[in-house]
């Protein structure tokens, strides 16, 4: 009797574990760690094969068990926590699972699994073409970095393609530290194959011979899993001197961060790839061409490179034909903070704010109104809850201020206090500064205590001009997009203050 | 988690795949905070010769990066999520409740340590608090004596 318990990282947060290990007492009991499915509000979410297909019951405690014993669940039986098929739960119908696809459905170190679900189809195309040839596809598709400046793929890597040098890297950039964003390290805990997959096609695509994962350190089950998954496509012929007999290599190692926000700045990124404080480098000269130890470097986001192999697999056209104007594909949505039903989403691009926050999202976890909405991470913008008929695609969140980033959003409800958030903005640009650049290294400890004057009250207007001065200031004399774009949540969390 | 006790002989074994190598910096110093739990200031100067590099290089990535301890880990740590996914759901609250209890966030003793993270990547169920290495969801203030028992 298979059932599935997730061990994703969120899941186990609210006892997963706990629920795995009681199951696997049962003697008919063959359990399955999976990825999560995506429906946090609903985890530990756990998944019965039966005839009828997989039957989910959540959220699941421990102490829930006995009951479900006693309604025979392993084999579909009622219970109040039985939800039927989850895929034919209307928040899942309703999505468009093209990265995710795999996600939560298998077990994701089985490679096998893997391979029954479609996996490496994309990179056995890929390796029947040129390198040119699988550029011009991903070129085609339209995929953009995920990761949050939206820089086309193909685009990058046609720069890697034609540069000429002994050595060329593939570097992931796996160092999701935007606070409600946490589809890259869903994606490495369920599904990890699909990103080694991606690289691999990168690297044939570019003629880059090694590959290297920089995974933060607060997820050390990504870590795991990816190390686990990698050995085995080294010894299964995925990775390694000669790719499945065509003659290709390609290698791949994971290192770990160590807590610094900066380091998922991709110059930042690179300098503790080398072993260094994680300081910025000025740009140029581009990592394209001056990258990883001075040689040509992809840098893509984890869900840029997991969305490669589905390009391949299926065809430009395919992946191409989702989305809005200028952004192609689909984007997972992460709902988070403040949400009723938070979790994953993956749908084409263009789909309004309102639709994700109030029709998925259930609207605020406590069921007061939304006070506002923090899209892009503690860099992007907030919106109050007038403003939700935003369509979420690069150029139409760039056009109303703010940022789609890496899709996250958080929810807060009318309670939440703007100065201070505000003031966060500032304080955690402060703690997080690498101290390459004045405006982002002084300007923000500056901005706090400014921030602090004007809330006591003290010389408020003086003080509100100096403000806007500084963040004048920071936005365009900083370094990279810390210092930047800081002053972007600080501006609107001060308005949204005064409106109230 | 359990670490071994600093002796040089350790040490020395530990840093040896990275000799001669200066882009391991990092990497050799936390392979030591792994075996020690944290890293010992006599290891700098063996650091910088290993790796080529010179002892304020060492110093200075090991300054730079939050989890890099220069000092043994308390009995007990606990990482309290400050961002704002958390922040919307009361993790302010639950800050304000370690420090009502003496354990303000940044505070070390032998027995407990209580840190600040930006994020373990659980948005949609905070509050989230680690408790040694343990990650709880939908944190209320129990956690608080949850931590301290």
């Amino acid at each position: 009797m298979k059932i599935y318990v997730p061990a994703d990282s969120s899941a186990r947060s609210v006892g997963a574990d706990e629920v795995a290990a009681r199951l696997a007492e049962l003697p008919y009991v063959e359990l399955v760690r999976n990825g999560s499915r995506g429906l946090a509000w609903l985890e530990p979410l756990v998944e019965v094969e039966t005839a009828q297909g997989r039957i989910a019951y959540g959220p699941v405690r421990a102490s829930d068990l006995d009951s479900l014993i006693s309604a025979d669940f392993a084999h579909g039986g009622p219970h109040l926590l039985r939800l039927g098929n989850i895929e034919e739960h209307a928040w899942f119908v309703a999505q468009d699972r093209v990265t995710f696809a795999r996600v939560g459905l298998i077990d994701p170190l089985s490679l096998d699994d893997f391979r029954a679900h479609g996996g490496y189809a994309g990179l056995t195309r890929a390796l029947s073409m040129t390198g040119e040839e699988v550029v011009a596809e991903v070129t085609a598709s339209g995929l953009r970095g995920r990761g949050g400046a939206g820089f086309p793929a193909g685009i990058k890597w046609k720069t890697v393609l034609n540069a000429s040098a002994d050595v060329k890297y593939i570097a992931c950039n796996a160092d999701e530290g935007d606070s409600g964003t946490f589809a890259d390290r869903m994606l490495m805990e369920g599904d990890p194959f699909t990103l080694i997959e991606g690289m691999t096609i990168a690297a044939i695509a570019v003629g880059a011979t090694h590959g290297v994962i920089y995974v933060r350190s607060e997820y050390p089950a990504a870590i795991e899993t990816l190390r686990a998954a990698i050995a085995t496509a080294n010894l299964n012929g995925w990775l390694g001197d000669d790719i499945q007999g065509c003659g290709r290599a390609f290698d791949l190692e994971v290192r770990s961060g160590a807590g610094a926000y900066i380091c998922g700045e991709e110059t930042s990124m690179l300098e503790s790839l080398e072993g260094r404080r994680g300081q910025v480098r000025a740009k140029p000269p581009l990592p394209a061409l001056k990258g990883l130890y001075g040689k040509p470097t992809v840098i893509n986001n984890v869900l840029t490179l997991a969305s490669v192999p589905m390009v391949l697999a299926d065809g430009a056209a395919a992946y191409q034909a989702r989305g809005v104007e200028r952004s192609r594909g689909t984007q997972v949505f992460q709902l988070a903070g403040n949400i009723a039903r938070g979790g994953i989403l993956e749908l084409p691009f263009g789909v309004p704010l309102r639709e994700l926050v109030e029709g998925f999202g259930g609207g605020t976890r406590s069921g007061r109104p939304i006070g506002a909405v923090q899209v892009g991470g503690p860099l992007g913008a907030y919106f109050g809850p007038d403003e939700l008929d935003l369509i979420t695609d690069y150029e139409a969140m760039l056009a109303a201020g703010g940022m789609l980033g890496h899709g996250g959003i958080v929810v807060f409800d009318d309670t939440m206090d703007a100065m201070e958030q505000a003031r966060f903005a500032m304080e955690f640009c402060a703690v997080e500064s690498c101290g390459k650049c004045t405006p982002c290294r002084i300007g923000s400890t500056r901005g706090v205590e400014t921030i602090d004057r004007i809330r006591r009250g003290e010389d408020v207007e003086a003080n509100r001009v100096l403000l806007d001065d500084l963040c004048e200031l920071m936005t365009d004399g900083s370094l990279c997009a810390l210092g930047g774009l800081t002053p972007l949540p600080v501006r609107i969390a001060l308005k949204l203050a005064g409106a109230r | 988690m359990t670490f071994d006790a600093w002796s040089e002989g350790l040490a020395a074994a530990v840093l040896e795949p990275y000799r001669s190598d200066e882009t391991m910096v990092l990497v050799a110093l936390q392979a030591l905070q792994a075996r020690f739990g944290y890293v010992p200031a006599e290891t700098v100067p063996m650091v910088a010769q290993v790796c080529n590099v010179s002892r304020a290089d060492v110093h200075g990535v090991l300054t730079f990066y939050h989890e890099l301890r220069t000092a043994p880990p308390a009995r007990r740590v606990v990482r309290v999520c400050r961002s704002e996914a958390c922040q919307s759901v009361g993790a302010r609250e639950i800050e304000a409740a370690f420090a009502a209890a003496g354990h303000p966030l940044g505070s070390h003793s032998e027995n407990l340590s209580v840190e600040a993270v930006y994020c373990f990547g659980n948005c949609a169920l905070g509050p989230t608090v680690e408790i040694d290495g343990t990650m709880h969801g939908y944190c209320t203030d129990d956690i608080v004596t949850e931590a301290l028992r």
